[in-house]
């Protein structure tokens, strides 16, 4: 086996051959100006794990700063597994998912001691309830008849007024809140797949098991603004927040069994046919280029909602790279250094104008649509983010994005979404205006709350939660063009609509002067610039 | 002096309502400072003579001269203490006059008649009442009371009838084209037409088609408005028919419409019944808008040639029928309103005969159809009306054809119109698809009013008699100067050219309230303050209908969903090829009757366990119900529910489908299935709320929680709804079908176009998720 290619930035020159943009579900080939233009590409993905099923085992009995797993487990206690939900990883990884080995190594062990009392909970804090079937992905088939039926594997309802607990305010008077049965646990096992840096740590009990008292508290305006970026931990108050919440449950809370995960940037396959959507365009093969030219077409003639449906139904063949378990902070040490060993790519100086062509799916529309505030969200706010040290763009820059943005909604799992477009942004775009003036509203709302309990909604807060990501973003840049978008829902967005990326450019001087310098963002598969 | 031979006179005047005779109070009480006046007005629907008098008589900008001049205290004192006002019927024998009224009738000097059915398409048995009957019982009623003051009846010119030539200012029977039909007999016969008529109207293929056109136009909304609808119906054909009967014997006796005829036998009955009584008949032509008194232009009412004229502006007459050398013959109000005054006060004729006076310009001044058309298109071309789009609209040049031509093409076009509107309420459309219906209909209304003007007024502009005016203009030289000036009845004084370009075009566009500028109305704003009212705080209650008002689905589709959610895949097929087999009859008895195909419908759910229902409620409401709902209909409920209105749902669906929608309303009223052994029988509890049944119940609601229906919203889709929406105060319609659509478009409602959440295409009928396969243990 070939040994893995590190990260790339290609300088554009005449010979560069149209570079792929992703588009939600479809593509450009777009042309960039020569001499002047640079693409960003990913590390190509990292070597899996030989065997996955032994290295969980023994991540398990050999933790990090932590005793062996099967001692901290006796018969009569108490054991809650909580696991990361739905919008990880993207897309949802084939069978069998990293979830699933991991949490039948902890029920084996667990069987071994003898626990009788184990409870498994989906950590999805405000997101959508996952259905039957994402839970029968996610955990297998095994464990979900195993322990569904008797209603002993299920997700979290921070809106449950007997199931949280407050369990202390740390010293910058932030809330923590969580599952009350996780609370109440002698020990929680968390079970994680960190997808990018931002994941994981005390992110993933502080935030995945707490509910809108608790997560208020980082996820605001003033926190994000300071979260620079919010995927480089040492500099986001994101995460400094969620620390200091971690002191309060390690000190008032359950005791907390981290389980960390890393998979590679295997998105679309070595081979088969989504497989040259991971390559660089100069060397795609004579077969690599029918590929895409078929792909294009039969993607054109299809109605919107089949492309939708042959798009979702891609499960990416993931490898895990590695394992860790133990000790939280320690724990999440290994684990950004794995993630940051498959992500980072060098990229000298800033540019003038960054591109980037925004792929079908973010982690709030798996199985679903995505809704113009979730194309925001994956530009301002995930996207954007994706840098260490400083924007990739330049302050007062401009983001070029390409994506169709239609106005369309998932009525049963973006209800709030609807009503925040239409009401809210019609009214202000300003992130802080409309946390002053409607969050409260929203998160409060008694149909919202409702539907999130009983049916698969996002809380009602969560479209605001959305417009904070992009919030720094928002104060960044000069100005966000959207090219190929509905120009009403890009409007409303407060972006300009362009057609084509040649007329973006051309806006774009408007702000940034004549021949800027472009850098284009090659992702998926994901990558993080470390920018000097 | 007029203002001493009239002075410390008390004067009675009739139809002091209409246009003439509010113009004659006026300059009466203006002109003649002593006299006193004695109105005879009939009591209106809800107020007494003398609140109807104010309203309708001195609160008319007429006065606004009066007024002016006395301050506004001096003339409400001045209006008490000169004018009385008695209730009074002229269609009624003895005028349905009280002791007082009587008393109040036997002081009078002078009793001038002006009341009439002026609407020349009235039904033959009313213009009979009021125009032939009522001055003969006027002269009885002052016979009977022993008093003789001088009567002075306003007829019209066109008594003379539909001819050629020269009809001087003589009495009927004087005249030698004197058609002799006794009026005793034509009273008796019009009164017959109004028995038969109605007796033909209760026959059962009558009253069957009635049902049939009522129907067609509210669909099924009930039994009592489909009742109400159809006894509309029934007496506006009845209606139609005396207008046609009216029509028809006046023309069989060369009058040109049932106005003129009975007009004429008015006279002549007068003339027989009128005993010594001194009587003078002063006939106008056709009154328009004041050469100068109260002030130039004033009018009052839409009346003959302004609904023409503004058609005309709009490009909607394109054509007219007349003779275009032919004599329009128009008589400015304040001439006509001179000429009675010059008649009351020269007192009846010593002889004891009926002198005439016809107040008209045919012959003195006469206004060429021709000439009155370039006028008109000229002054239009100058001054455009608008169209919605803020266009100017091009007036069209009238090329003076027969009758018959303008008719047949109007016709033409009504024809075309209601297969049109025919065919479009036959679809099934719905929201702003189904808006184009509410301008067919428009447009149909439009063209109707157009044909109804030729037909009523064609006759006139063909009519080429030439009214005398000798008397008059006797009258007028006999006057002293000052009163020639203040009473200035003489037809030569008319500049036709500034009285229609300066005085009464401008006048009948201002009347009109149409678009006289290029300024484009927002047609949102209109929408948007209807939606300010609808939520403004002080509502009490927003009732809401289920089916495609916040959800595009039905009975049918919930069901589809309840009954394969537990069926494997080949059963499945079965199951949507024999409800798609089914759907045309169910569709036939849905727009039948609503509750009939709802019973009929529900007893597909016999037998299915209540344990299990409840169970699926809520995966119902995610992958049926919510997929399928306006979402800015559920904010429009929350919207209220903030306001603090109380919400309601009120639904022919079934309680197990409408459950999950519990928590968006304050209350649910819907259709309740009974229950044995924990399964449902298929047979509900009572009759479903849909139709009249529904608006009982949201009437009964509104009165157990102390709510104001008058202050309250109702939401619905369909003319099935229409019981609902008419109990409240402000019906919304929400993507209407047709007919609701062109009935909300008429009645001002708030519509509203919700949509589904985009990105979902449509199933042809929504089944239930497939049951989760289990998955081969690893």
């Amino acid at each position: 086996m070939i040994t893995p290619r590190p990260g790339f930035v290609l300088e554009v020159d005449r010979q560069t051959p149209p570079i792929l943009f992703h588009h939600g579900e479809g593509f450009r080939l777009e042309k960039l100006p020569v001499a002047r233009s640079r693409v960003i590409y990913p590390g190509e993905p990292l070597r899996g794990l030989d065997d996955p099923d032994a290295a969980i085992r023994q991540a398990l009995l050999d933790p990090i700063d932590d005793d062996p797993l099967p001692s901290l487990l006796w018969p009569d206690m108490k054991l809650t597994i909580a696991f990361d939900d739905i919008s990880l990883p993207l897309p949802p990884m084939r069978r069998p998912d990293v979830r699933q080995r991991i949490i039948e190594s902890v029920l084996d062990m667990a069987a071994e001691a003898g626990v009788d009392d184990v409870h498994l909970i989906a950590a999805l804090c405000l997101h959508r309830r996952m259905t039957e079937a994402e839970l029968r992905h996610a955990v297998g088939d095994r464990v979900y008849e195993a322990f569904a039926p008797h209603g002993l594997l299920y997700n979290h309802d921070a809106e449950d007024p007997d199931g949280m607990v407050i369990l202390g305010h740390t010293d910058k008077a932030e809330a923590v809140q969580m599952n009350r049965r996780a609370a109440e646990s002698d020990l929680v096992v968390y079970v994680n797949i960190n997808l990018v840096s931002m994941d994981g740590g005390w992110k993933s009990t502080a935030t995945g098991l707490s509910g809108y008292e608790g997560v208020k508290a980082h996820h605001n305006v003033h926190t994000m603004r300071h979260s620079r970026s919010f995927m480089d931990q040492d500099n986001s108050e994101l995460h400094r927040s969620n620390w200091r919440q971690g002191e309060i449950i390690k000190s008032d809370g359950p005791r907390v069994f981290q389980v960390e995960s890393t998979v590679n940037t295997n998105v679309f396959g070595q081979n088969g046919p989504m497989s040259v959507l991971q390559k660089r365009e100069w060397e795609w093969s004579i077969s690599d280029r029918a590929t895409f030219t078929a792909m294009q077409a039969g993607l054109n003639r299809m109605t919107a909602s089949a492309r939708r449906k042959v798009f979702h139904s891609w499960n990416a063949p993931y490898d895990m790279t590695s394992i860790q378990a133990g000790e939280v902070e320690a724990v999440h040490r290994k684990t950004t250094e794995m993630v940051y060993a498959q992500h980072l790519v060098p990229v000298t100086g800033q540019t003038d104008v960054l591109t980037m062509g925004l792929p079908y799916l973010t982690p709030y529309n798996v199985n679903s649509i995505m809704n113009p505030i979730l194309v925001m969200v994956q530009g301002l706010g995930y996207f954007f983010n994706l840098y260490r040290g400083k924007p990739v763009v330049r302050e007062g820059g401009v983001l070029i994005m390409s994506h169709p943005t239609p106005w369309e909604f998932h009525p049963v799992h973006h209800p709030s979404y609807i009503d925040f477009f239409e009401q809210v942004l019609a009214d202000t775009t300003d992130p802080v205006e409309i946390e002053q003036r409607y969050e409260k509203q929203y998160a409060e709302d008694e149909w919202y709350r409702h539907l999130y309990r009983t049916s698969y909604a996002y809380h009602g807060v969560h479209p605001f939660y959305m417009w904070y990501w992009g919030s720094h973003a928002m104060q960044y840049l000069g100005q966000v063009i959207v090219v190929g978008g509905d120009q009403r829902a890009v409007r409303r967005l407060g972006f300009k609509p362009a057609s084509t990326l040649m007329d973006a450019l051309e806006m774009a001087e408007d702000t940034v002067g004549s021949k800027p310098t472009i850098t284009h963002l090659h992702n998926p598969p994901i990558l993080m610039a470390d920018v000097s | 002096m007029i203002s001493t031979k009239l002075g410390g006179r008390r004067i009675a005047v009739t139809g002091a309502t209409g246009f003439l005779g509010t113009a004659l109070v006026e300059r009466l009480l203006r002109g003649v400072p002593d006299c006193e006046l004695v109105l005879l007005v009939r009591p209106g629907r809800r107020s007494n003579p003398t609140q109807r008098a104010r309203r309708e008589i001195f609160r008319n900008d007429a006065f606004d001269r009066l007024l002016a001049d006395r301050g506004k205290d001096a003339f409400w004192e001045e209006i008490d203490r000169r004018v009385t006002v008695i209730a009074g019927d002229i269609s009624q024998d003895g005028l349905g006059l009280d002791d007082d009224g009587r008393a109040a009738m036997a002081d009078c000097d002078i009793v001038i008649h002006s009341a009439a059915t002026v609407s020349f398409d009235a039904p033959i048995d009313g213009a009979v009442e009021v125009n032939l009957l009522g001055p003969t019982r006027i002269a009885e009623t002052l016979l009977e009371l022993g008093v003789k003051p001088h009567f002075i009846a306003v007829s019209t010119c066109y008594v003379a009838g539909n001819r050629r030539g020269g009809a001087p200012e003589q009495l009927l029977s004087d005249s030698p084209f004197h058609i002799d039909v006794n009026w005793r007999d034509e009273v008796t016969a019009a009164r017959r037409a109004r028995a038969d008529f109605d007796a033909e109207s209760r026959q059962a293929d009558q009253l069957a088609e009635f049902r049939q056109r009522a129907r067609h136009e509210l669909g099924a909304a009930g039994t009592p408005l489909l009742a109400a609808k159809t006894e509309q119906v029934r007496r506006r054909w009845v209606s139609e028919k005396l207008i046609e009967a009216g029509r028809a014997r006046a023309a069989s006796l060369g009058w040109p419409d049932a106005y003129a005829y009975t007009k004429a036998l008015g006279e002549r009955a007068l003339d027989e019944s009128r005993g010594d009584l001194p009587v003078s008949i002063v006939r106008p032509s056709i009154i328009e808008s004041a050469w100068a008194e109260p002030r130039p232009g004033w009018i009052k009412g839409f009346r003959m040639a302004e609904p023409i004229i503004i058609s005309y502006a709009r490009g909607l007459l394109k054509e007219f029928p007349g003779v275009p050398e032919g004599v329009i013959d128009v008589i400015p109000v304040d001439l006509v309103v001179a000429a009675i005054i010059n008649v009351a006060a020269q007192g009846p004729a010593d002889d004891g005969s009926v002198p005439v006076t016809q107040v008209a310009s045919g012959t003195r001044n006469p206004l060429r159809y021709r000439r009155l058309v370039e006028l008109v298109s000229s002054w239009f071309g100058e001054h455009p009306l608008y169209d919605r789009k803020g266009q100017p609209i091009a007036v069209p040049e009238w090329s003076f054809p027969g009758r018959g031509a303008v008719e047949r093409q109007l016709d033409r076009v009504q024809k075309n119109l209601e297969r049109a509107d025919k065919a479009l309420k036959l679809l099934p459309l719905r929201g702003r698809q189904a808006m184009i219906t509410a301008e067919v209909e428009e447009r149909k209304e439009q063209v109707e009013r157009a044909v109804g003007y030729v037909k009523i007024y064609g006759a006139y502009a063909e009519c080429e008699a030439l009214y005398g005016v000798e008397n008059l203009l006797a009258i007028h030289e006999a006057l002293e100067q000052d009163d020639q000036e203040a009473f200035c009845c003489d037809p030569g004084v008319i500049d036709w050219t500034h009285y229609v370009r300066n005085v009464h075009l401008p006048s009948v566009v201002e009347h009109a309230r149409v678009k006289t500028s290029g300024e484009r109305s927002d047609p949102d704003a209109r929408t948007a303050r209807l939606r300010s009212r609808v939520l403004a705080p002080e509502r009490h209650l927003a009732a809401f209908d289920l089916e495609n008002t916040i959800i595009a689905s039905n009975v049918v589709f919930s069901y589809a969903w309840l009954a394969t959610r537990n069926l494997p895949p080949q059963d499945r097929v079965r199951f949507t090829i024999k409800t798609l087999s089914e759907a045309p009859g169910l569709l036939a008895l849905d727009q039948r009757d609503r509750t009939d195909f709802l019973r009929h419908f529900y007893r597909r759910y016999n037998g299915a366990s209540v344990a299990e229902m409840d169970r699926l409620g809520p995966e119902l409401l995610a992958d049926h119900i919510l997929m399928k709902a306006f979402p800015a209909a559920v904010r429009r409920v929350r919207e209220h529910r903030r306001l603090g209105h109380r919400t309601v749902l009120i639904t022919g669906a079934l309680d197990i489908v409408v459950n999950p929608l519990r928590p968006l309303f304050d209350d649910v009223i819907c259709a309740e299935m009974s229950q044995r052994h924990g399964r449902y029988t298929g047979e509900l509890r009572s009759v479903p709320p849909t139709g009249e049944v529904r608006a009982q119940a949201l009437r009964d609601f509104a009165d157990a929680k102390s709510l104001d229906l008058a202050e309250s919203v109702a939401y619905a889709d369909s003319s099935s709804d229409l019981p609902l929406l008419d109990a409240v105060g402000f019906p919304v319609a929400v993507n209407p079908e047709t007919r609701l659509a062109s009935m909300a478009t008429k009645r001002g409602w708030l519509i509203e176009h919700w949509e589904k959440a985009g990105g979902k295409t449509d199933r042809l009928l929504p089944l239930g998720p497939l049951p989760m396969a289990r998955r081969s243990m690893k």
